[in-house]
């Protein structure tokens, strides 16, 4: 035992399966004990807030030190932020149009190209062509430049609650910097929030732990299943192998997601729990185990050793676990870590199809990819709401099937390299 | 031809247990379920309805439909003459379109769409893992990894990368439907060369998920084969390097052809979750919107039809089997 694990230990492929695994496990344990946000909270009020650093602007303005900075290029920064290159390309068109040589004017050059409109702008003027709509646009820009050119100070102002007067509090100047660790209201969203407002990675991280458990409860009933099928039909033989054989060929080609769909159907919204999809998934995934558990053991049955074991007046049990199980161990715990990878996409695949677990109480990694792609989180290019998600998956499954290579290579000498 | 005529009939044999008990799944898995269905159905129906004469005969009407007030035995006979007859009732979700009507453009799409990329997809797959065992070194170092982690990858997820890079990065494909939206469905090159674009990103992903796949087995079949008895014993004859590639070929061919009849099942299953992703007309998405509007006869008749699809594609590969493999052939001698 201790020199098969050790030459598992040496299988590259295993080890590096294993750590990828091994992470994830710790990351899905570590989070929740420092981070202890609810990962179903509603915390945005609109859609796909992207990753950043929120920072409360109330707080900022409201600051108890403020610092001042002098910094040469803030001006320009401030107005390249707010003018997009399409509003650029737009007030370049319109200087064009105005008879102001093409050469002339350089969108990348921002205090020269606002010069130049400064200068030339007058909002009442059309050219023949312009629609109306257009000409309106070009006015809302020179509004929103204005605000931008001008230096002095934001004036802060709070109404009085008895007269409803407003009553300057403060002014915000453009030289005017906070310190962010000063601030009472900071909130990391690493991965931005969801179609629903709430924070991506505390919601994933918590999905990959609901998922792997799914996994880990549908492996543990499908390998069960399969080896005890797979045993009795492998090692009794006669009629009982026969029965067990047609209903695992039957359960071969009648493809599992059929069956997953009409089952979690037929359960019915309110009762489909995460535990109730995992058992459900176990139920009609044990076929694989069972069929390949039963050839090996037939295989195995007329050994010298088992023979004899046989003569010496064991019992089937006796039999099954002593002289059986420890040739089978390493294929069962191969086919069982595939169960559990396969288990977690079966789950993704029915929760796309809206007959995953029901949503108000956890996330699972199918239902956060079902809910990205009701809310088009693909062509909206909110990657963060899908690609995350397709990463854990993915990093999951190939973790696992790292490591059932790697115990393969061990165990098989003829795919050794 | 005794052999043959032996294996195939044994096949067909199977073939029709299977088919009988997948229609009888597919009759009492929902039966067993607690609650009665038709209740359910009519409280989605009759929403905002006051009139209770109203919603009984509602009820009354769906009862008599699928026969829920008559013994388990006569409703399975009724459920298997409607069947026959082509008649799965009325779909809820798009009434007064029968379920007949909405599946009759949905499977075309589907088996156009999945079958040949499943194939394509073996193809591929099967050569890139023979040459990888072939081969070895630098090539094999480069693909195994490759495959190993695009099969690992969910068939939906592929789907999303292909549509995310190809359909809204590059805008090269269009990103839903299977053909333009402002088209009506006729034989001129317009419409034609529409689903021609539409086909594509579908089509490669599942292509892709299934080279991942069977790249890898047919590597290791390949590598199992090449260090066999006959491989060495051919070349202490001498017999030339090409030949015994293709003998190793051959032999390690004939398991993934049953490999592929056990796991079109399941390549399937992931190909129709990879059509909702792209709005494909076929059977998946009709599947989520039936799941999405609670229909229940149109999710029983597409599990049915998904299911015989899946038996004939295998059965359709067993018969082809039984071409290829010699053994086959020798067993009429017996």
């Amino acid at each position: 035992m201790k020199h098969t694990i050790r030459q598992v230990f040496h299988s590259g492929k295993f080890i590096v399966g294993f750590i990828i695994f091994m992470l994830l496990i710790l990351i899905v344990l570590v989070y929740p004990v420092i981070i202890k946000y609810d990962p179903l909270e509603i915390i945005g009020q609109g859609t796909f807030f992207p990753p950043g650093v929120y920072v409360s602007t109330y707080d900022s303005v409201n600051a108890s030190t403020t610092y001042i900075l002098m910094l040469d290029n803030a001006a320009a920064k401030r107005i390249a932020n707010k003018l997009s290159n399409d509003d650029r390309l737009a007030m370049k068109e319109w200087l064009v149009s105005d008879g102001i040589p093409d050469t002339q004017i350089d969108t990348t050059d921002i205090v020269s190209l606002l010069d130049l409109w400064v200068k030339n702008y007058d909002p009442n003027k059309s050219f023949p062509g312009m629609t109306y709509a257009k000409q309106r646009y070009y006015q809302r820009v020179n509004t929103s430049l204005q605000g931008i050119l001008s230096t002095g100070g934001l004036i802060i102002a709070a109404p009085d609650p008895t007269t409803g007067v407003l009553t300057q509090t403060g002014i915000v100047n453009s030289t005017d910097y906070v310190n962010i660790s000063q601030i009472a209201n900071v909130r990391v969203l690493p991965l931005g929030t969801d179609n629903f407002g709430r924070d991506v990675l505390t919601e994933l991280v918590r999905a990959a732990g609901v998922s792997l458990e799914i996994g880990l409860v549908a492996g543990t009933i499908a390998t069960l299943i399969g080896l005890t099928l797979g045993l009795l039909g492998g090692y009794v033989g006669g009629w009982l192998d026969d029965v067990i054989m047609f209903i695992t060929n039957l359960f071969t080609v009648i493809p599992g997601i059929v069956l997953l769909i009409l089952i979690s159907f037929s359960i019915g919204q309110d009762k489909r729990g995460a535990v109730t999809i995992a058992i459900v998934i176990g139920f009609t995934s044990w076929v694989w185990t069972a069929r390949a558990v039963r050839s090996q053991v037939v295989s195995l049955r007329n050994r010298d050793h088992v023979n004899l074991s046989k003569l010496s007046g064991h019992s089937i049990v006796h039999i099954i676990i002593a002289d059986i199980l420890p040739y089978i161990a390493s294929y069962v715990v191969m086919a069982f870590i595939l169960q559990i990878s396969s288990a977690i996409l079966a789950e993704a695949n029915l929760s796309i199809l809206g007959l995953g677990p029901r949503t108000s109480d956890m996330p699972t990694l199918g239902l956060m990819m079902n809910w990205a792609m009701i809310y088009q989180a693909e062509i909206l290019g909110k990657w963060w709401a899908y690609f995350p998600v397709l990463v854990t998956i993915a990093l999951i499954t190939f973790s696992m099937n790292l490591m059932n290579t790697g115990l393969d290579q061990v165990f098989n000498p003829a795919l050794r390299d | 031809m005794k052999g043959y005529r032996k294996y195939f009939l044994n096949k067909l044999a199977w073939f029709l247990v299977t088919f009988v008990c997948a229609f009888l799944l597919n009759f009492i898995l929902p039966r067993l379920m607690p609650g009665d269905p038709v209740a359910a159905i009519v409280a989605h129906l009759a929403q905002g309805m006051t009139n209770t004469t109203g919603i009984q005969k509602i009820y009354q009407q769906y009862a008599d439909l699928f026969g829920t007030n008559k013994p388990m035995l006569e409703q399975f006979f009724l459920y298997m003459r409607n069947v026959i007859h082509g008649n799965f009732g009325f779909s809820f979700s798009q009434y007064p379109r029968t379920v007949a009507d909405t599946l009759k453009s949905a499977i075309w799409w589907t088996v156009a769409l999945q079958f040949p990329a499943i194939i394509v997809g073996w193809i591929i797959g099967n050569t890139l893992g023979a040459v990888a065992a072939y081969i070895k070194g630098g090539f094999d170092k480069v693909i195994m990894p490759i495959s190993i982690f695009v099969s690992n990858f969910p068939a939906f997820g592929m789907a999303v990368i292909l549509l995310v890079i190809f359909g809204v990065g590059l805008k090269w494909f269009p990103t839903s439907g299977g053909y333009g939206f402002d088209l009506i469905p006729n034989l001129s090159w317009k419409f034609v060369w529409s689903v021609i674009v539409h086909y594509q990103l579908p089509f490669w992903s599942i292509v892709l998920i299934a080279i991942g796949g069977q790249a890898i087995g047919m590597r290791s079949m390949s590598i199992y084969e090449l260090n066999a008895d006959y491989v060495k014993y051919s070349r202490f004859l001498g017999i030339h390097d090409r030949k015994i590639v293709l003998y190793v070929f051959r032999n390690a061919m004939l398991p993934q052809v049953t490999g592929l009849a056990l796991s079109i099942g399941t390549m399937v299953g992931g190909a129709l979750i990879a059509e909702i992703i792209f709005s494909y007309p076929g059977l998946g998405t009709t599947l989520l919107h039936a799941v999405l509007g609670q229909d229940y006869p149109l999710i029983s008749a597409s599990a049915l039809i998904i299911t015989v699809m899946v038996l004939v594609a295998t059965f359709a590969i067993e018969i082809v089997y039984g071409f290829i493999d010699p053994r086959i052939k020798a067993a009429q001698s017996d």
